[in-house]
């Protein structure tokens, strides 16, 4: 993009913060999989950024853009933090509209002057540039679900199309969404409790969609449903998805993107159990 | 009903994923069970609550009903496309030259003077694999009923049997095949003179012409008045008029108006009606000749409907 870089090149050593990309879907596709609040915090490192939305204490989901993904990518101090509108930035990246058309492509360039500047976008498509300025706020203290690994009790990886449909048709009227695991039957059990009665929708351990089946321990625990269905949009763009519980009954969703260039990106949703049900 | 239409909600997705389904009854714990067995071992088990209920009973014998028409349910979904989608309930039957009828059924206090648009639909014998009806033969029923029961005969691509017998008593449609065996039963109208309403007559009801609500203030004063005083007020008339207005008085009951640029209508012809001073002339060549004239803007042939029953002495 001769034009932008024009423009920029000599202004660049005062950017904390500057991404370029030449295909800016690569980027709004995944943030997307996250809009589920108006607010997000963008934290950025030499490896690249991730973006984080919460929920009322309970949810929260992380997005990971590789450093990789960018055609260029520079962060200039340690890491670079700040809280901003997502639902503006996904406007203004879509600003070309949000619809693919075949062989069009719009460009990005990303920078950030630091604490108190607001975020720079340049977008371009077929000679058109566009200039976005969006301010930036105080980045604000992101939960941390203290998940590690060594506390995983249970873990599946799954096809995602296994359970796209089933969530895009989750019971709504139920309050809670169930998660069963377990070494025996039902093995991975999904289950509402609604107006109209409960339903179940089980996955067996050797079934073709599994990818992975490492449960050790029978557990049952139910996640607040209104705070687990912005996920689908997530389950929805991605290939695989891991499932993980840990001691206090936390659950870790894991999905991994493919985008239109074959890069992986992940998204991940950490989401605090609704109450103790005593493993029957 | 809603709980179990919800379990098959997304039609496509369960084409493309189930392979069988199993619907129990667990008494014990009052649930509905519904078992998905779909591709890749993934099983959906939905427990639907249900309460006991009563349920109705009809009774009711398509075998005791004199009068049975079948058809493929794609003739009469055709035949029944052209009504108004609001419309409640079509009549049925059999007309003179073996032709099945069905018309919109106008409840008899719906406001008369709104013309309301009457839809009939004619089928002929041959489109009908079975006609065992006398002519004359009417029932009216519910047509959202009937539309629902088509539309699903036709999705399985079946023929559908009418049985019925009076008006008031139940219509039965039957659809059958290898795999079902479907009876709906709708109630007909009881009205006793239903039959009569001339689906055998060719002639299409005449409602009162509008126009004549003009004209008819004027007949009045002619004809319940005696003779006199239409003779004088002939006279006044001629007074006022021309010579011209003679000749008229002479002409025969022409369904022609006066086509002497009447002395009465000085402005268009189309409207004398409007014009207090209507043309006695022609009202009275109507009056000793009995044909009622419309008013002049339309030279058109008085109907015969139109020399009807009305207090005209003519």
């Amino acid at each position: 993009m001769p034009l932008l870089t024009q423009q920029i090149q000599a202004e660049d050593d005062q950017y904390s913060l500057v991404a370029s990309l030449d295909n800016v879907r690569n980027l709004s596709t995944i943030l997307k999989a996250i809009h589920f609040q108006d607010y997000a915090t963008c934290f950025a490192t030499k490896n690249g950024i991730k973006v984080t939305v919460e929920k009322a204490k309970c949810v929260q989901a992380n997005a990971f853009i590789q450093a990789g993904i960018f055609q260029e990518f520079m962060v200039r101090e340690e890491s670079v933090t700040f809280r901003i509108h997502l639902t503006v930035l996904l406007d203004c990246l879509s600003i070309f509209g949000s619809s693919p058309m075949p062989g069009t492509l719009t460009a990005l360039r990303m920078c950030y002057q630091g604490y108190g500047y607001p975020l720079m976008l340049f977008l371009e498509e077929g000679g058109v540039v566009t200039v976005c300025k969006i301010n930036t706020q105080e980045p604000e203290e992101t939960l941390d679900f203290d998940f590690c690994s060594t506390n995983v009790i249970n873990k599946i990886i799954l096809q995602s199309e296994g359970l796209r449909e089933a969530f895009s048709e989750l019971d709504m009227t139920s309050e809670v969404l169930q998660i069963t695991m377990s070494p025996d039957k039902p093995y991975f059990r999904l289950s509402t409790f609604g107006n109209a009665g409960s339903s179940h929708l089980d996955y067996p351990k050797d079934s073709d969609l599994m990818e992975a089946f490492h449960c050790n321990q029978t557990q049952i625990n139910r996640y607040k449903i209104s705070l687990l269905k912005p996920s689908t949009k997530a389950l929805v763009l991605s290939c695989k998805v891991s499932i993980r519980t840990d001691n206090r009954g936390f659950l870790s969703l894991q999905y991994m993107i493919r985008n239109e260039d074959g890069q992986i990106s992940f998204v991940e949703y950490y989401c605090c159990p609704d109450e103790e049900v005593p493993e029957s | 009903m809603k709980s179990f239409l919800s379990v098959f909600r997304s039609l496509a997705l369960l084409e493309k994923t189930v392979e069988k389904c199993y619907i129990s009854l667990n008494g014990r714990s009052s649930r509905l069970v519904v078992q998905l067995h779909c591709k890749y071992g993934v099983r959906k088990i939905h427990n639907l609550s249900f309460q006991d209920c009563e349920s109705l009973q009809a009774v009711f014998d398509p075998a005791s009903c004199p009068h049975v028409l079948r058809a493929p349910a794609k003739v009469l979904g055709e035949a029944v496309l052209p009504f108004p989608p609001a419309l409640a309930e079509v009549t049925l039957g059999v007309s003179h030259g073996r032709r099945v009828i069905l018309r919109s059924y106008q409840e008899e206090e719906a406001d008369s003077t709104v013309r309301a648009m009457v839809t009939e639909m004619s089928i002929a014998e041959e489109d009908f694999q079975q006609l065992q009806a006398q002519e004359g033969v009417a029932v009216t029923f519910c047509l959202k009923e009937f539309r629902g029961l088509l539309s699903f005969a036709e999705s399985a691509n079946l023929s559908l049997s009418i049985h019925f017998d009076t008006p008031g008593r139940p219509a039965i449609f039957t659809i059958e095949d290898s795999l079902l065996d479907g009876h709906f039963v709708l109630a007909t109208l009881s009205e006793p003179d239903l039959q009569s309403q001339d689906l055998s007559s060719q002639q299409p009801r005449q409602p009162e012409p509008p126009l004549q609500a003009h004209s008819t203030p004027n007949l009045d004063d002619f004809t319940n008045d005696d003779i006199d005083s239409y003779m004088i007020a002939m006279e006044t008339t001629l007074a006022s008029e021309g010579s011209r207005a003679l000749p008229s008085f002479s002409i025969s009951p022409g369904p022609q108006p006066p086509c002497s640029p009447g002395p009465n209508s000085e402005d268009d012809e189309a409207e004398p009606s409007t014009v207090p001073g209507t043309p006695p002339p022609k009202k009275f060549r109507s009056l000793f000749f009995g044909s009622i004239l419309a008013p002049v803007h339309s030279p058109q042939a008085p109907s015969p409907v139109l020399a009807e029953d009305s207090e005209g002495e003519g």
